[in-house]
C-alpha cells in the first residue's frame, strides 16, 4: 500500500490540478515527492483542498467529496457545482486518481455499482473519468476472493469507456496503450510470473522493464 | 423584495406530488431546519431532486425514512442506506445521474436551455434511451432540462431584496437550484438590510428568490 501511493504520487508535477477519489487515493496527497506542490480539486466546489482540521476546528461548510471535514488552503477558491464540473469536464483537471472494481485492457473502468448488491450511484466519478486529462486507477491487483481485477473486458457496468491511462496496483504499473496493457514496472518483491498469474488481461512487456 | 417567512410557512408551501429541489452536498450547505420540519409533516409523493439523500440521521435522510418521497433524482445515495432499501423494495423510484450532468440539467432549466450535450455517460448505462449528437467528430449525450415546483436551498447571508451570499463549500448546488424552480425558499443564517451586501459580492441575484427563512442562529467561525 505504501509503495502504491508513493508510486502514484510520482506521476504529479508542480502546479498540477489533481482530483483524488475517496478512500485510498486520498492518501496520495501525503506522499508527494520532495519539492512537488499540487493543487487539489474537491468536486463539491473548491480548489485548494487541505488536510483534515484539528479537533475543535471543524467547519460544517468545508467538507471533502466524501463529506468529511476538510480545510481550504490559502490561495484556494470556492465555487458552485456547475463551475466545479465545468472545471472537471472542461479538461482543467490534470489528473484524477480513482479506485476500481474492475479495469480492462481497453481502458474501460467499472467502479460504481454491482447490480443487485451495491448501487450507491456514480456521484462525480463519471464526469471525472471523462474529463480529467490523465486518469490513474489505484487499486489492489486482485479482489478479496483472489480473482483478477485487471481484465480483458470489464463485466460490471462501466463508469466510462476508454478513458483510463495508467493502472497502479500493489503488484505493478501498467499503461493503457493501443497495443494493450504495457507493463512498465513491478512492485518490489513481485515477479513477472506472479503478476501475469494475477492478471486476466494480456500484458505487453516494456523492453526496459527491470524487475526489482 | 423577498418575503421573510417562518419555517412553518415555508413547509406549508410544499404540497403533495410536487417536484422539490434541495441544495447541499452530503449535508453541507443543506437547508436542515426547513427539511427537519418538512420531514415531520404528512406531505407525500414528492419528487426529490438533490445531489444525494443525506446521511442517515440528518434532516434530508428523514424525508426518505418518513416516506415523504415517491421519486429521487440524485447522483449518489450511498450515504443513506434507507434510500437503497426502499429502492430495492420497490417503495421508491430512484434515477441516478452523473453529478456534473445533474447540475447542468438544473442549470439548463434555469437558463432557458433545451438541454445540454455532455460526453459523460457515453458507453455506459447512462446513455440508455437518450439521443446522441455528434459535434466535430465527438459523441455527446443530449440531457434535458430539469426544473422543479419548489427549490429549498441554503445560503449564508441574504439582504431583504433576496440577494444571497454563500460560504465556502456550502455553495454547491444552491445557486444553480435558485434559478430552476417556480418558487424559491432560502434558509439563511444571517439577514441584513438592503445595501449591506456589496453588489460585487452577490452570488445569487435577489430576483431569483421568493422567500427567506432565518435559521436559528448557529455560530459560524472564520467568515471572511
Amino acid at each position: 500500500m505504501e509503495w502504491l501511493v508513493e508510486r502514484v504520487a510520482q506521476e504529479f508535477h508542480t502546479g498540477d490540478v489533481v482530483n483524488l477519489g475517496i478512500g485510498m487515493p486520498t492518501k496520495v496527497a501525503n506522499h508527494l515527492p520532495e519539492g512537488v506542490t499540487i493543487l487539489l480539486q474537491s468536486e463539491n466546489g473548491y480548489l485548494g483542498l487541505g488536510p483534515s482540521p484539528e479537533q475543535g476546528q471543524e467547519d460544517p461548510d468545508i467538507v471533502n467529496a466524501g463529506g468529511q471535514f476538510a480545510s481550504v488552503l490559502a490561495g484556494g477558491s470556492c465555487f458552485d457545482s456547475a463551475t466545479s464540473f465545468g472545471i472537471i469536464r472542461g479538461g482543467h483537471v490534470d489528473a484524477t486518481v480513482l479506485g476500481a472494481l474492475q479495469v480492462d485492457e481497453e481502458g474501460n473502468l467499472a467502479n460504481w455499482m454491482i447490480p443487485g448488491k451495491m448501487v450507491p450511484g456514480m456521484g462525480g466519478a463519471m464526469d471525472l473519468v471523462v474529463g480529467a486529462r490523465k486518469v490513474i486507477v489505484a487499486m489492489d491487483h486482485t479482489a478479496k476472493d483472489g480473482s483478477s481485477k485487471v481484465l480483458k473486458k470489464c463485466t460490471l457496468p462501466l463508469t466510462a469507456a476508454h478513458q483510463v491511462n495508467l493502472i497502479v496496483t500493489d503488484m505493478g504499473v501498467m499503461e493503457v496503450t493501443a497495443e494493450g496493457l504495457l507493463l512498465k514496472e513491478l512492485a518490489p518483491g513481485v515477479t513477472l510470473e506472479e503478476i501475469q498469474a494475477c492478471t486476466e488481461a494480456e500484458l505487453v512487456m516494456q523492453e526496459t522493464l527491470v524487475a526489482r | 423584495m423577498a418575503q421573510v417567512i417562518t419555517i412553518q410557512e415555508a413547509v406549508d408551501k410544499v404540497t403533495d406530488g410536487m417536484a422539490v429541489m434541495v441544495g447541499g452536498f452530503i449535508g453541507s450547505g443543506a437547508p436542515g431546519q426547513i427539511l427537519a420540519q418538512l420531514a415531520e409533516t404528512k406531505v407525500k409523493d414528492l419528487t426529490l431532486i438533490a445531489n444525494d439523500t443525506g446521511v442517515l440521521g440528518d434532516a434530508l435522510s428523514q424525508m426518505v425514512v418518513n416516506h415523504r418521497l415517491k421519486k429521487v433524482i440524485a447522483s449518489h445515495i450511498g450515504t443513506n442506506k434507507e434510500t437503497g432499501r426502499q429502492m430495492n423494495a420497490g417503495e421508491l423510484e430512484v434515477v441516478l445521474a452523473p453529478q456534473g450532468t445533474l447540475v447542468e440539467q438544473i442549470r439548463a432549466a434555469g437558463a432557458g436551455l433545451g438541454g445540454v450535450l455532455t460526453p459523460t455517460g457515453i458507453g455506459t448505462v447512462v446513455e440508455e434511451g437518450k439521443q446522441k449528437v455528434t459535434v466535430n467528430g465527438q459523441e455527446y449525450l443530449l440531457e434535458g432540462p430539469l426544473g422543479a415546483d419548489v427549490a429549498i436551498i441554503k445560503a449564508y447571508k441574504a439582504d431583504r431584496a433576496g440577494n444571497l451570499v454563500y460560504r465556502r463549500a456550502a455553495r454547491n448546488f444552491n445557486p444553480v437550484m435558485a434559478t430552476a424552480a417556480k418558487t424559491v425558499i432560502v434558509e439563511v443564517e444571517k439577514l441584513v438590510e438592503v445595501g449591506e451586501i456589496d453588489p460585487d459580492e452577490v452570488m445569487t441575484p435577489g430576483i431569483f428568490v421568493d422567500y427567506l427563512v432565518l435559521s436559528q442562529s448557529v455560530e459560524v467561525k472564520n467568515v471572511g
